[in-house]
């Protein structure tokens, strides 16, 4: 049986090295009283301390006030590893590689969307394929597609869907360097190909939103948000059928290649394989291949919805100021520089269903944003609210750059449709003033509102211990899910 | 040896557990979804696993016949060839959009499994298609029993 927790302060909590057997690290959790009682409802915290037994993991296995359940790795983790001598692990990303959130902001008004905001949202439904085996507009060719995996958002955008000023602020500028497209299965491409410009299913979407509070005034201008009731948009997709499959190709090469490292796990979902092994730099070619796709799917998502705003109010999207803020991934593993111990190191940093928080001032922050620190993107569910932050210092010193990235589920799949059933959720949006497309009438049933956490008190943990600082709140107007 | 199945099958909780059809039940997972397969051998096993997936993605009695596919798959034990064989699926159900209902299986081995799926594309006036499957995952994998009958459990990521 897992050994005990010891709580540090009101929003973080240790996971000793004795919480289980063959920890390398402690586990550190950030939640407050009331998160930690559903947090061990189920079997997070145990993934908290696998993930301390990875071979190379340095300072502890971390955990967001959003995690939850995952398969390997928690949904909510942080973990990084040495590059010399530790691994990398395909299941801290997980299946959905670069999965992110991309924010445009509007000069639009909520009374100027209100009367349009149904012709708006089936606009949208309509010219952004969402929902299960949904097919772009976009099917590529062979040729196409390995330029997609290379290039990123900026293969995109030379096609005209967007422009360079969107990739200017793109984590990484849309593109992860290093991708190798010659390592991608064929089923990968297979998968990818006709699904590029999808939201997919699940708790992906597109959401049109009207800014509900400012917290910090000089950073929302810097993000062109100046007033409440302004109009954004928020989109959540990752990388399809391509990312799945590089993961699945990656968990099988590693599960053969754990025996030939002498690699021990307490979980196979975990599987592993040494940074600077063939099997862990390959991985990580595939991954940037596979981030790529994920980038130019936000990029021809975006172009869509400007499209369908342009549809319906006859203006140009520059004219409508349909400007993006930001496009930051919750899903992904990167080589970055991080203090471990008062050394300097470069450290491969999983953050799987976590944001990336880095701090003014550094290199990796888009020049306009330079001052403010890097824009955060927070999601919450479809009956609630979102939130626009920015990195802060105390992130990098204690979570490798890194913040939530959402609600985190509070109930099954299941649960839900069961407590949900003979309800009609978009029915009852609508009473509230949200306007709601899907897909599937019971998809829409497992992604209500009580089926998650508050976001907002994920988000108040998150900045009480100092990982990320509130710009603003957003609430939904108009919601397309999968 | 790995033991993360045990620990798995004792926190599942059962109480809520809901009997679909026999041979398989959906089990409760929070944030992705998990099933329970049952069968008298290791081909009922494989076969009711693979109703169950379809069961997740839609109602498993909505889906016709009008197709049929040879489906073979290789893994380097038992349980990885369980995830190959499901994961066969979601790679046909991406690739080509097609819903399968019924699994007959040839040959099996603990290392290669051939078989025949019966099914139809997709057709979203008939088939509310709940999520899709992004793949099957090793998490909490296990595969019990012996010969008077075969238990297994598997979470697929949604």
């Amino acid at each position: 049986m897992p050994g005990k927790i010891r709580k540090i302060d009101e929003n973080r909590w240790e996971l000793p090295q004795s919480f289980r057997p063959g920890m390398r690290v402690p586990g550190i959790v950030y939640a407050d009283d009331s998160l930690m009682r559903d947090i061990r409802e189920d079997q997070a915290l145990e993934q908290v301390a696998n993930v301390a037994c990875l071979p190379g993991i340095v300072k502890a296995s971390i955990a967001m006030p959003d995690i939850h359940w995952g398969y390997g790795f928690p949904i909510g983790g942080v973990a990084a590893t040495r590059v010399k001598d530790g691994v990398v692990s395909p299941g801290g990303v997980g299946f959905d590689i670069n999965c992110g959130v991309r924010l445009l902001r509007t000069d639009l008004m909520e009374a100027d969307v209100r009367p349009r905001l149904d012709e708006l949202v089936t606009n949208l439904f309509n010219n952004v394929p969402s929902g299960v085996g949904s097919s772009g507009k976009v099917r590529l060719s062979a040729k196409e597609i390995e330029q997609v995996m290379r290039k990123g958002g900026r293969w995109a955008v030379e096609q005209g869907w967007g422009d360079a000023d969107d990739l200017e602020v793109t984590e990484e500028s849309g593109t992860l360097a290093g991708s190798q497209p010659d390592l991608i299965s064929k089923r990968a491409r297979e998968r990818g190909a006709p699904q590029l410009g999808t939201l997919g299913s699940g708790n992906h979407f597109l959401e049109v939103q009207a800014v509900e509070t400012i917290y910090d005034a000089d950073a929302a201008s810097a993000m062109g948000i100046e007033q409440i009731g302004q109009v954004t948009v928020l989109i959540h997709c990752g990388s399809r059928g391509l990312g799945h499959q590089v993961c699945d190709d990656y968990l099988k090469v590693m599960d053969a290649a754990r025996s030939r490292y002498g690699i021990e796990l307490p979980d196979r979902q975990l599987a592993c394989a040494p940074v600077e092994s063939k099997e862990g730099r390959d991985y990580l070619a595939s991954l940037a291949c596979a981030a790529n796709f994920a980038w130019a799917n936000r990029q021809c998502i975006a172009h869509w919805t400007r499209q369908a705003f342009e549809q319906v109010f006859g203006q140009s999207w520059r004219r409508m100021g349909m400007r993006q803020v930001y496009d930051v991934a919750h899903n992904i593993a990167k080589i970055e520089r991080h203090t471990v111990d008062g050394k300097s190191m470069r450290v491969c940093v999983h953050r799987k269903g976590a944001t990336r928080s880095f701090p003014p001032g550094h290199d990796e922050v888009p020049a306009r944003y330079r001052e403010v620190g890097q824009p955060v993107l927070i999601p919450g569910d479809m009956g609630r609210y979102s939130f626009l932050a920015v990195g802060v210092a105390t992130a990098m010193e204690e979570t490798f750059g890194s913040t939530c990235h959402g609600a985190g589920r509070l109930k099954s799949r299941s649960a839900a449709r069961r407590e949900l059933k003979g309800r009609d959720i978009a029915a009852e949006l609508r009473e509230q003033g949200i306007v709601v497309r899907a897909a599937s009438r019971k998809g829409l049933l497992e992604e209500a509102s009580m089926a998650y956490k508050d976001v907002a008190q994920v988000i108040d943990v998150a900045e009480a211990a100092g990982l990320v600082k509130k710009v603003a709140k957003m609430r939904p107007m108009g919601v397309v899910k999968g | 040896m790995w033991s993360a199945g045990a620990a798995y099958n004792s926190r599942v909780r059962s109480s809520r557990e809901r009997v679909i059809e026999t041979g398989f039940r959906i089990l409760e997972h929070t944030a992705d979804a998990a099933i329970e397969a049952t069968g008298k051998d290791l081909r009922q096993l494989f076969a009711n696993a693979a109703r169950g997936m379809f069961q997740v993605i839609t109602e498993l009695d909505s889906i016709g016949e009008t197709l049929a596919r040879d489906v073979s798959a290789d893994a380097a034990d038992r349980e990885a060839l369980l995830v190959a064989w499901l994961n066969e699926f979601v790679y046909l159900f991406d690739v080509e959009n097609i819903l399968f209902r019924r699994f007959e299986i040839g040959e099996l081995t603990e290392t290669m499994v051939k078989g025949r799926a019966f099914g139809e594309p997709i057709d979203h006036g008939r088939h509310d298609v709940k999520t899709a499957i992004k793949s099957t995952t090793y998490h909490g994998l296990s595969i019990t029993g012996g010969g008077d009958g075969y238990r297994a459990r598997v979470i697929f990521d949604v």
